[in-house]
């Protein structure tokens, strides 16, 4: 197996709107940005993936006018997946494993202020028995929060706890959307938004794109060499699994998906240090983090995570991102990044990150 | 460095008209099933399903990888879903030898799909953008302007379109699976009303409900597979932005880069004489001149002479037929098309395509392209091991 | 009652979403334009190459475009089709012209109708200019331009026509 590792990330500023700003100009920001901290050109880059959903744009193809913003003349081998750009950069490590290329660009962006996001996960549901009756992506989670309370492992007070983390660590982040100081008790106080769920158990919605180069060991070690980049973030294992759809045939509680690719990865071969989760609600965070196996000594979402700025289709490799900035500036020697898509976590992608 | 991979199954669904019985889940299991049978194995062997198929809107669904989970048995495995828009038959499939060529998975099972009957296509491909003027006359709208200058300097016949059609739905009467099944008629092609001048409706791809899968091995798996293995000798793809300065669009060079990358791993220095035979993606019958030139199988200004000749086709024993499932004009569900071209470049060089094999047919090209022609994915897959 | 039972094999499922949607900067600018009946087009610094309507960035480069070029409403029509079906929810009727046009002085084609002219008899490599609607009618839209007619001058060689830009526009790529 090729040592792959990440060794820059740029994203933009997480905000509810980015106002005129297009998805070429903000793709173009973090590209640039992402070869330019480490002395490359498109040139320099073998292989182009990213993640992108054309239901934020509201036409289809919407994917392909970002393409404007990499300069793809002459043409080059570029493709694209309607998931997370986690899941881009999967399929680039997958290419990188095969000898395919040495060095990769993956980026994704989306615009959700412009369309419902309450709304549109709704499509990713059967579309004969579930869409039709219009469950939004808020009451699904809802519906999976109450699971987790009457389970009697979390109450609604570890959820709270859980948003407090967030807008504490979010402080440290200049691109965190919400952040603050906010108490357990302050999240209490909130009305119900949907019930079990207050407004701040949920994610904001939030416009912004990101990109990470990821280049072989030869490479990352040449460019230390030469003074280019300091350091690298090692994928020592990466893994993502499926759940299955329905959501009366799986335990709400638990993410066995998670797990899997948890064990898959290799989390528990080594101490984790940090970890960014993917959890677009509170309580989803506690699921992850019990179905990832991790102990008090992990610090998470150092970042603010998801409840902080949550760029759909970005925010996956926005965790592999995070974590491996802080590996990259000598802040933790390992880290798990985790992805999730779908209704309830119900598809889940594992990175687990070394210096 | 890459591990060898190869297909050892091939499915598709009966025939690709309107499913009207079958859910979006029913259509893509059967050709999973089927693929699985041709291979040997069960759900239990696939160690991953990577699915593509043409953007969400068509259906109006999103990120269908989500609800098929259960149907294609993903439960508890990776499943990934491509959209490369046209061309994402081909890529996905790529993606899908990419898990097997990386050395991290030993089988994987790849499907294609589109549900047209459930669709609105129309709308969805010419649905009013925002800031710009409608003058988006969907698909054709947008080929016809570049098959005209295509006319203008090869100077070819006006009929050279038509005898393409023609061809491929010949062939399309030895596929089983061929949406279209009725016997062409020249003149009377010639004749069929004018939709964007110069595409005539009969030069114009159906608009169909389909699935194709494949089961892809390594080569271990592949030696023990039931079924004589297509072995993937190289796979490519290339994308240029839609529009740029002067850009080449009857010859894109995106195209013919890809095309040259997919030959030098396979260590072809003459298409035409050492591809035995290819499925390549025509939607609109000109493209098959102008894809000829694209590929190199003949030099600029002169494909239409290998179209008028017989050599692409397979009927009157063409040294080097395309198509001959019928192609995209005899059968279009979108996102599935491009697997089509590969799945059935496979079938040949396995020998399994029955009336439609080309006899001894050992290295066979795969291709499919989409968006404004920018997105470009090939393959060259061979009877023997590489 | 009926023994007949029916199945149920398909329903309508309607999907209503609204969007609000960005033009970006570089629209923005270009609609701002033409609403005022002016057409102004983006240079590439690093190609040298006018793109009308300009998208924000140089393709080729990937770049922002920065400098503005203000275009005259002549072209040449560098391919084209005769459109017999109509668009859903267009107001064009069939059959009418849809051309790839680029205005003088640009590098990019766009999109826009030609007019009065027999349709059999306009070639590739057509001159043509804008016809305006009504001022009155105006708005953020290069429907301005209700379609572009031919000039009279006939075709030009459009090889030539691309091989005279590159030589225009080469002084900016060695800047």
């Amino acid at each position: 197996m090729r040592d792959i590792a990440i060794i820059s990330y740029a994203q933009t500023p997480q905000v509810r709107d980015a106002g005129a700003q297009n998805d070429i100009e903000m793709v173009m920001d973090v590209a640039h940005q992402a070869m330019g901290d480490v002395g490359f050109t498109i040139d320099d880059i073998d292989f182009i993936c990213s993640g992108s959903c054309d239901y934020l744009g509201g036409a289809a193809f919407a994917f392909v006018n970002a393409v404007d913003g990499l300069g793809l003349v002459p043409p080059k081998k570029e493709s694209h997946v309607e998931m997370d750009a986690a899941f881009a950069l999967y399929e680039a490590w997958l290419k990188m494993q095969a000898g395919e290329c040495d060095t990769a660009l993956i980026y994704g962006f989306g615009k959700s202020s412009h369309s419902e996001m309450r709304f549109i996960p709704t499509l990713q549901l059967d579309p004969y028995y579930y869409t039709p009756l219009w469950p939004d992506s808020i009451s699904l989670a809802a519906l999976q929060a109450r699971a987790v309370l009457d389970s009697g492992k979390y109450t609604e007070a570890d959820f709270a706890q859980v948003v407090a983390n967030s807008r504490k660590n979010a402080k440290n982040n200049p691109n965190a959307q919400l952040e603050g100081d906010v108490s357990v008790a302050d999240v209490l106080a909130e009305e119900m938004l949907v019930a079990p769920l207050r407004r701040s158990d949920c994610c904001p919605i939030s416009d912004g794109a990101s990109a990470v180069v990821m280049v072989t060991r030869e490479v990352a070690e040449k460019l230390i060499a030469e003074g280019k980049i300091t350091g690298a973030a090692y994928i020592s294992g990466i893994d993502h699994r499926i759940d299955a759809h329905g959501l009366g045939v799986r335990d709400l509680t638990t993410s066995e998906s998670t797990r899997i690719a948890a064990e898959k990865a290799g989390v528990h071969k080594g101490k984790v240090d940090i970890a960014e989760l993917y959890a677009p609600f509170s309580h989803q965070e506690l699921i992850v983090r019990d179905a990832l196996g991790l102990t008090k000594d992990t610090q998470i979402n150092l970042s603010g995570g998801t409840l902080a700025g949550h760029v759909f289709m970005a925010h996956g490799l926005d965790r592999l991102g995070e974590v491996a900035k802080r590996i990259i500036a000598g802040e933790a020697s390992r880290g798990v990044a985790h992805a999730s898509s779908g209704p309830c976590l119900q598809q889940n992608l594992v990175a687990v990150l070394e210096a | 460095m890459a591990k060898l991979a190869a297909v050892t199954g091939v499915g598709m669904t009966s025939r690709f008209r309107a499913r009207v019985k079958e859910s979006i889940a029913g259509l893509v299991r059967e050709a999973a099933l089927n693929a699985l049978q041709d291979a040997g194995c069960t759900w239990a062997d696939i160690d991953a399903v990577i699915i593509g198929k043409a953007p969400d809107m068509f259906e109006g669904h999103l990120m269908p990888e989500l609800y098929l989970a259960d149907a294609l048995g993903a439960v508890g495995k990776p499943m990934l879903r491509v959209h490369t828009a046209g061309s994402v038959g081909g890529s996905t499939a790529i993606v899908a030898a990419s898990h097997v060529q990386s050395g991290q998975f030993n089988r994987v099972l790849t499907v294609a799909y589109e549900k047209q009957s459930e669709s609105n296509a129309m709308w969805a491909l010419s649905s009013k953008q925002p800031f710009s003027p409608h003058f988006n006359a969907g698909a054709g709208g947008f080929f016809a302007p570049i098959i005209r200058e295509y006319m203008r300097r090869s100077g070819a016949p006006l009929d050279v379109g038509c005898h393409v059609a023609v061809k491929d739905r010949k062939h399309a009467l030895l596929n089983p699976h061929a949406h279209l099944q009725e016997e062409p008629n020249l003149e009377a092609y010639m004749q069929s009303p004018m939709l964007w001048d110069p595409i005539r409706f009969s030069e114009v791809c159906p608009s169909s409900d389909g699935a194709v899968a494949m089961v892809i091995s390594n080569e271990e798996l592949a030696k023990k597979s039931p079924n004589k293995p297509a072995w993937i000798a190289a796979t490519s793809m290339r994308s240029e932005p839609t529009m740029y300065a002067w850009r080449e669009e009857v010859n894109p060079e995106a195209g013919r880069l890809c095309a040259q990358d997919v030959y030098k791993q396979a260590g072809i220095t003459n298409p035409l004489k050492e591809i035995d035979c290819a499925e390549i993606y025509v939607p609109f019958s000109w493209y098959e001149p102008m894809w000829l030139e694209n590929l190199g199988f003949a030099e600029e200004g002169q494909g239409w002479k290998l179209t008028m000749d017989g050599t692409t086709s397979n009927i009157d024993g063409g040294a080097c037929p395309w198509n001959m499932s019928g192609g995209v004009l005899s059968s279009n569900p979108i996102g599935a098309s491009g697997m089509i071209r590969f799945a059935e470049a496979a079938l040949q060089v396995r020998g399994m395509a029955d009336k439609r094999q080309v006899e001894g047919a050992k290295t066979a090209l795969g291709h499919a392209y989409g968006g404004g022609a920018q997105f470009f994915s090939m393959w060259i897959v061979k009877a023997e091991k590489p | 009652m009926s023994e007949e039972k029916t199945m149920v094999e398909g329903f309508e499922s309607p999907v209503n979403l609204k969007y609000t949607f960005a033009a970006g900067d570089a629209t923005a600018k270009f609609l701002r334009e033409i609403q005022k009946g002016r057409i102004v087009g983006k240079r590439s610094s690093v190609t040298g190459y006018v793109s009308v309507p300009p998208r924000g960035a140089c393709p080729i480069s990937g770049t922002v475009m920065v400098e503005e070029v203000v275009l005259p409403e002549t072209g040449t029509v560098m391919s084209f089709t005769i459109v017999h079906i109509p668009i859903p929810n267009a107001p064009v009727k069939p059959p009418f012209i849809v051309a790839n046009i680029v205005l003088d002085g640009a590098d990019q084609t766009f999109i826009h109708l030609v007019s009065e002219c027999d349709n059999d008899k306009l070639q590739i490599g057509e001159r043509v200019k804008a016809v305006w609607k009504d001022k009155s009618e105006w708005g953020l839209s290069l429907e301005n331009i209700k379609y572009f007619v031919p000039t009279g001058e006939g075709a030009i060689d459009i090889a030539a026509l691309k091989a005279k830009r590159l030589e225009e526009t080469e002084k900016y790529r060695h800047a």
